[in-house]
């Protein structure tokens, strides 16, 4: 039997305790809000900065002007140099403010750096950041559906305290989703609780997707691993299962053309041309990475080991949430969306904002809507009182509804990862495969529109997989309008860049999903 | 994936159940938590880095679990070195494990100049 839920109210409900919640929930605070964090897994391990290594789009300001017109050079068309310029200054601004829960390496002439940060001490000092500013968190607590007001607004969210045995509530004058992106069940690291909820939830209320077709970003691990820190394999040598050495040219092209001799069968990597200087510093620069190959018995020095391409999905990805204004509020009131669930096409354009830019995407866009949400909780107030409604759909509350299997659940979850991906369907693209993939996934979605879980937490895996769903359908089909080659965004049937086609494209609905062009002037920020 | 919660070394403060980001740990009501939900491991460490116990062990294999010998594990020294290098609780001013992620630039630079001096001019 479920216990009473948990009830609680605030001025800002932030939804995910990763880089970009962490952050909202800081700035919110310091509006003067009173803010709740609810984060799926724990505030500080959880999401993809904490196993990582997240480097900064820092610039000092006399070179500003320069990076982001590099980067401009090479986001396809999608990008927007405004917002470009915003997130390189509110990086150089709010890192510095770490000090006293981050150390930071001092330079030879005692200057902190403040560019790249070890990712699990990062996501700790964050955790100490937001406690100190008054944040209540609430751990082990996954969001499973927003709630909304007769005007269409949110007004909060409610999910299940999984360690507790208790559904939650929380009504907020505005909610922001930091829930991360969709990394559709890889075994990127760090990634598990990267189901796409938040895009789910939203969408729900509302909301408007945009970039969703450039999902196919890849990073190589070993074949057996989730250490996808790519760092060290910049001094790989990659050998076909014959031993003969493969050419892989530096830059983009070397994703596909690992995809490919994939596709042909197994590729081993070693790490033999990294000097011996670094090979010394290793593991005090990443002591995750050399972790991995000790416990599995490889030396990755001298010995050759089989690898994979973990797909990222929208992580290093780039689609998400559309951005409505400077706020980042999405299409529906009151609801913000900032880090990896927001689409990055604004800072990224279709060139994935890996390394750099996502992480003062994250920081940025999580202290924007953090301060937006805390500025509509004071105009507005919290109308707690007021009769709200729970708009959770999919993999919740159904029809005719049954329990879904394990079986059934293990099927889509296998279903999801081969459609998504699977290096022929997703990084060689067609409108054959696109369509196909498409059939399956959309028979997958009525399946889950007609299962449902009793409560609580058989509830959180269907969730994630109606969530994961959701995101294939607008991926896939996204990827079938953007009838070309774009970035990341590769079709075999359609090679060239259309210069017709260099405007963003919006996704929508669920049961029927909609795409348009996004061909109203993008949003600039003065 | 998790293999082992080492019940000679674990003191009992469910650390590991608390920040386990995909709950796979259950408190148990006597002894070491219970790992209740292996399926669920990501393979990401953060348990080992916060258990100052060093009881845990995470496998390699991030999809399949392992045969592990708890006692061969203790004697290699398995345990704890993730949280040894990160200088983590008592090697937090060892110099042999500060941090120096800030060195990532430094090594991309130096990988791209092998890689212009690999390639031949065109």
């Amino acid at each position: 039997m479920e216990r009473d839920a948990l009830i609680y109210e605030a001025d800002v409900l932030v939804i995910g305790g990763g880089l970009a919640g962490t952050w909202a929930a800081v700035a919110a605070a310091r509006a003067g809000a009173t803010v709740i964090l609810a984060e799926k897994g724990y505030c500080g391990t959880s999401g993809v900065t904490a196993s990582a290594g997240p480097g900064h789009w820092w610039v000092p300001p006399g070179k500003r002007a320069e990076a982001v017109a590099a980067r401009n050079a090479r986001a396809f068309g999608l990008a927007d140099t405004s917002w470009m310029a915003r997130i390189v200054e509110t990086t150089w601004e709010s890192i510095p403010r770490l000090a006293g829960y981050y150390r930071f390496s001092l330079d030879d002439g005692g200057a902190p750096r403040h560019r790249a940060l070890r990712g699990p001490e990062y996501m700790r000092a964050m955790r100490r950041y937001a406690e100190d500013s008054g944040v209540a968190i609430l751990d082990q607590s996954p969001a499973l559906e927003l709630l909304r007001h007769a005007d269409g607004s949110v007004a909060g969210a409610a999910g299940y305290a999984r360690q507790r045995r208790r559904p939650w509530q929380v009504r907020a004058a505005a909610v922001v989703l930091a829930s991360g992106g969709c990394a559709f069940a890889s075994h990127l690291l760090g990634s598990r609780t990267n189901t796409g909820d938040g895009l789910l939830m939203a969408a729900e209320a509302g909301a408007r997707l945009s970039g969703m077709e450039f999902t196919s970003y890849y990073t190589v691990a070993p074949a057996w691993s989730s250490m996808t820190r790519s760092m060290s394999f910049a001094f790989a040598r990659y050998f076909d299962a014959a031993g003969r050495e493969l050419p892989i040219p530096p830059g983009q092209d070397a994703t596909r053309t690992l995809a490919r001799a994939l596709l042909d069968g197994p590729v081993f990597a070693t790490l033999e041309r990294m000097p011996a200087e670094i090979r010394a510093v290793l593991s005090r620069i990443s002591p995750n990475f050399l972790l991995a190959f000790d416990r599995a018995g490889v030396d990755p020095f001298t010995q050759r080991f089989e690898i994979a391409l973990r797909g990222e999905g929208t992580v290093r990805g780039i689609g998400g949430l559309r951005i409505a204004d400077r706020a980042c509020q999405t299409d529906v009131p009151g609801l913000f969306a900032a880090g990896d669930a927001a689409t990055r096409e604004l800072i990224a354009g279709a060139t994935s904002g890996g390394g750099a830019q996502n992480s003062s995407w994250a920081l940025s866009s999580g202290q924007w809507a953090g301060e937006g949400a805390a500025q509509r909780a004071r105009m507005l107030g919290r109308r707690a009182n007021r009769r709200v409604e729970r708009i959770g759909g999919a993999g919740l509350r159904s029809g005719a509804a049954r329990a879904a299997s394990e079986q059934e659940t293990a099927a889509l979850i296998d279903l999801i990862r081969d459609e998504n991906l699977a290096y022929d369907k997703n990084l060689f693209r067609s409108e054959e495969k696109l369509t196909r993939s498409l059939a399956k996934l959309d028979g997958a979605w009525s399946e889950i529109r007609s299962r449902s879980a009793p409560s609580g937490a058989a509830s959180l895996r269907l969730r994630e997989i109606a969530a994961m769903l959701a995101a294939s359908r607008w991926s896939g089909r996204a990827a079938l309008a953007r009838g070309e080659s774009r970035g990341m965004h590769q079709r075999t049937d359609r090679p060239a860049t259309e210069p017709a086609l260099a405007h963003r494209l919006i996704a929508s609905g669920l049961d029927r999903v909609e795409i348009a062009a996004d061909v109203a002037p993008q949003t600039k920020v003065a | 994936m998790i293999e082992l919660i080492v019940a000679a070394r674990c003191t009992g403060c469910n650390v590991c159940v608390k920040v386990c980001p995909t709950d796979v740990f259950d408190v148990s009501d006597n002894g070491p938590p219970r790992i209740a939900r292996p399926s669920a491991c990501q393979t990401c460490f953060m348990c080992e880095l916060y258990c100052d116990a060093d009881a845990l062990y995470v496998g390699p294999d991030c999809a399949a679990s392992g045969a592990v010998e708890e006692q061969a594990l203790l004697a290699q020294g398995a345990l704890g070195r993730y949280r040894r290098d990160s200088g983590w609780g008592a090697w937090s001013s060892d110099p042999d494990h500060s941090n120096e992620h800030w060195r990532m630039e430094l090594v991309f630079a130096l990988a791209r100049a092998l890689d212009s001096a690999d390639t031949p001019p065109r």
